[in-house]
C-alpha cells in the first residue's frame, strides 16, 4: 500500500501549512519530490494519485504537473541517475566526452538503465554550475570539475556501495 | 568595493553567530525604525535595477504593488536560477544565506508581506537546508516571526522547490508554479504587482536583488548610486565560465573593462594554454553572442566596460546584453555552430508549449542547427534560420521566445562566414573547427593601447 510514514506524514502537513487557507494545491511539487524519494525514485499513477488525495485535488492535476517538470521520473529508473549537463558552457568544457565515455563504458544510450538495474544515464540541461564544468547531479548534490578518470573513480565507488548494501 | 561578498572569506558566516558578530542584522535593525515607504524611497534613490537580467529599476517595481484594504500581499524571491552560464545566486545562498535572508525580512517589511516565499530551482537540492537553517536562526533570534522586535509587523519565510523548468523563472510562470501548476506564463496586464500569487498584489525579486537591499539600507540610496557608472549603480555579480582560467563568482565595479574581466589576474585569469578569445555571451545564454573584436571595444572604439549600458552599445547591431552576469567565453577551438545548436537544444526543451511560434520555431531551428553541423546543411537554411528566429521574437507571451531567438539571430549576424564553410566543407567541418577566421586578435588590440 502506498502511504507515506507518520515522521513524513508530519513532513508533509508541515509542507501544506505553508499555504494560505483553501491554496493547499501550493505544496504540489515539494510532495511530489517527498513522493519520488520515497517510492522508489520515479512516479507511478498510484503514487501521484496518493498525491492529489493528501491535498484534496484531482488525480489529473496531479498528472499534468507531474509530466511538465524534468525532475519527475515517469518510468523506473536505475539506483543510481547520472544527470550530466549537456548546455552550452558545460560543452565548451567537454561534458559530450563526459556523456560519451558514460555511454560506452556501460553500455547505454542517454536515457537507459544499465541491465543491473544500477545506473540511469539522464543528460540535463543547465543546472547552474557552468563555472565548475563538466559537472552532473548525482542524487542531492553536484560532482563537479569531472574528468574521465573522476567519472570512472565514481562508478566503481557506486557500484562497491551498491554492492555492500546488498 | 565589495557590498556583497565582502564577508564572503569569513570562516563560519554561513551561521548566524558569526554573521552577527561581524555586523550582520543591523541593516535589519536599521530599517525596522524606519517605515516601509522611507525604506522604498531609499531602493529608489539608490538606482538598484533587478538582477535577474531585465534590468528594471526595483525601486519602481515596488512602488507598483497596490494595496487594496484587507487583502494579503507578498514577496516572492526568484532562485529559479536557471539561465545557462549564470550561478551567482547560488552562490549568494549557499554562502551568505543570511546577506540573502536579511534582505527578505527588510523587503517584506517595506512591501507588507507577512508571508514571503522564495521559490529555488529543484536541482539546488541542498541549498533549501542551507536557507532553512538560516531562516531558523533568524527567527530564534526574533528577527522573523511574530511581532518582529516590538514593531507590530509579522512575517514568515517560506523555501518553495521546483520541479526543474527554466521557464519558471519567468515571474507569472514561477507564480503559477507556486501555486501548484505547470510553469505556463500569464498573459500580462494583469501584472503581478496588481494579481499575483493567489491573485493577490506580488513583487517578484531576483536573489541578488533583493541581497542588495540590505547593503543600501546599512548606507544610504544616495550613497549607493554614486556607486557604479550612470544609470549602472552599486555592483553586481558575474559569474563567469567557458575558456576562462580562473572561472568563478565575481563582485565587479561597473566601470570595470571588459578586457580587464577576462585577462588580470584578480578576476578571471585569461584563457587557458594561450589561447585565443573568439567570442562571448556576456549576460546569460540568451543575450547576443560576440565576436572578440566588438567584446572588447564599442563601436566608437572605446574600451567596453562591463555595465548595463556599455555592453549594449549600438543596440544588436554592435552590442549586447548585461542580462544575468552570466559570463560565457569561447577559445579560438570553440565553434559557433555547435556552441548556437546547443543553446536551440536548451531552448527547445524548455519551451513550456503555450505559444506556437516558440513550440515550434525552437525544434525546427534546433534540427536546421543540427543539419549544419552535422554536415547536411544547405546555404538557403542559414537565411531559413533567420527568418523563423524573426517569426519567433516578440510574437510569444513571455520573453523565452526573444530569449531562444537572440543567439541564433547573434550567431547568425557575427558569424555568418562559420555557417556557409560548414554548409561548403561538410566533411572538414566534422574533423576540424573553423577557429578565428577574420576576428581581430585581441592580444593584438591590448598590445597596441
Amino acid at each position: 500500500m502506498i502511504q507515506f510514514s507518520p515522521e513524513k506524514i508530519n513532513k508533509v502537513n508541515e509542507i501544506i501549512a505553508r499555504y494560505p487557507e483553501g491554496k493547499q494545491k501550493g505544496a504540489l511539487i515539494p510532495l511530489l519530490h517527498l513522493a519520488q524519494e520515497e517510492f522508489g525514485g520515479w512516479l507511478d499513477a498510484p503514487v501521484m494519485d496518493y498525491v492529489a488525495s493528501l491535498l484534496d485535488i484531482k488525480p489529473i492535476e496531479v498528472y499534468e504537473v507531474a509530466t511538465f517538470y524534468t525532475m519527475f521520473n515517469m518510468k523506473p529508473v536505475g539506483k543510481y541517475v547520472l544527470e550530466v549537463c549537456q548546455t552550452g558552457p558545460c560543452m565548451l568544457r567537454g561534458s559530450d566526452q563526459i556523456i560519451d565515455h558514460i555511454k560506452n563504458k556501460l553500455g547505454i544510450k542517454a536515457g537507459e538503465t544499465t541491465a543491473d538495474g544500477l545506473f540511469t544515464l539522464k543528460p540535463a540541461e543547465c543546472l547552474g554550475a557552468c563555472g565548475y564544468a563538466p559537472m552532473m547531479q548525482l542524487g542531492k548534490f553536484y560532482k563537479e570539475n569531472l574528468t574521465i578518470e573522476k567519472v570512472d573513480q565514481l562508478i566503481e565507488e557506486l557500484r562497491a556501495a551498491a554492492a555492500t548494501a546488498n | 568595493m565589495k557590498l556583497l561578498l565582502e564577508k564572503a572569506h569569513i570562516e563560519g558566516i554561513r551561521y548566524y553567530d558569526t554573521y552577527r558578530k561581524n555586523g550582520g542584522y543591523s541593516s535589519v535593525e536599521k530599517a525596522l525604525k524606519m517605515s516601509p515607504d522611507e525604506i522604498v524611497e531609499e531602493v529608489k534613490k539608490s538606482g538598484l535595477r533587478g538582477r535577474g537580467g531585465a534590468g528594471f529599476p526595483t525601486g519602481m517595481k515596488w512602488s507598483f504593488l497596490a494595496k487594496p484594504e484587507g487583502v494579503p500581499r507578498h514577496l516572492v524571491c526568484n532562485a529559479d536560477e536557471s539561465e545557462p552560464g549564470t550561478f551567482k545566486d547560488r552562490y549568494l545562498m549557499e554562502f551568505l544565506p543570511h546577506l540573502f535572508i536579511e534582505g527578505m525580512i527588510i523587503s517584506s517589511y517595506a512591501l507588507g508581506s507577512n508571508t514571503s516565499y522564495i521559490y529555488i530551482r529543484g536541482e539546488y537540492a541542498w541549498i533549501p537546508d542551507i536557507l532553512e537553517q538560516a531562516i531558523a536562526e533568524a527567527k530564534e533570534a526574533g528577527w522573523l516571526g511574530k511581532n518582529i522586535k516590538g514593531t507590530g509587523f509579522d512575517c514568515e519565510i517560506y523555501v518553495q522547490r521546483g520541479g526543474g523548468a527554466y521557464i519558471c523563472g519567468e515571474e507569472t510562470a514561477l507564480i503559477e508554479s507556486l501555486e501548484g501548476k505547470r510553469g505556463n506564463p500569464r498573459i500580462k496586464p494583469p501584472f503581478p504587482a496588481v494579481q499575483g500569487l493567489w491573485m493577490r498584489p506580488t513583487v517578484v525579486n531576483n536573489v541578488e536583488t533583493i541581497a542588495a537591499v540590505g547593503p543600501i539600507i546599512t548606507m544610504g540610496g544616495d550613497e549607493y548610486a554614486k556607486l557604479g557608472a550612470g544609470r549602472s549603480t552599486g555592483t553586481k555579480l558575474i559569474s563567469a565560465c567557458g575558456n576562462l582560467n580562473k572561472p568563478g563568482v565575481y563582485e565587479i565595479d561597473f566601470n570595470l573593462s571588459v578586457e580587464e574581466f577576462i585577462y588580470s589576474d584578480e578576476y578571471c585569469g585569461g584563457i587557458p594554454n594561450g589561447k585565443k578569445l573568439k567570442a562571448c555571451i556576456p549576460g546569460g545564454s540568451s543575450v547576443p553572442i560576440l565576436p572578440a573584436n566588438l567584446l572588447l571595444h564599442e563601436s566608437n572604439g572605446n574600451k567596453r566596460l562591463m555595465n548595463y549600458e556599455s555592453l549594449s552599445e549600438g543596440g544588436f547591431q554592435t552590442g549586447t546584453m548585461l542580462g544575468s552576469g552570466g559570463f560565457i567565453v569561447l577559445d579560438e577551438d570553440q565553434c559557433v555552430v555547435r556552441h548556437t545548436m546547443s543553446l536551440a537544444h536548451f531552448y527547445n526543451h524548455e519551451s513550456c508549449g503555450q505559444c506556437s511560434p516558440c513550440r515550434e520555431g525552437t525544434g525546427w531551428m534546433y534540427k536546421i542547427l543540427k543539419n549544419i553541423e552535422y554536415g547536411k546543411g544547405k546555404m538557403e537554411d542559414i537565411d531559413l534560420l533567420w527568418d523563423i528566429q524573426r517569426r519567433i521574437e516578440g510574437n510569444t507571451i513571455c520573453p523565452l521566445g526573444d530569449a531562444a531567438a537572440w543567439p541564433v539571430a547573434a550567431a547568425i549576424r557575427h558569424f555568418r562566414d562559420e555557417f556557409e564553410w560548414h554548409v561548403l566543407h561538410p566533411e572538414e567541418a566534422q574533423t576540424r573547427n573553423y577557429g578565428l577566421a577574420h576576428y581581430a586578435e585581441p592580444r593584438t588590440i591590448v598590445a597596441a593601447q
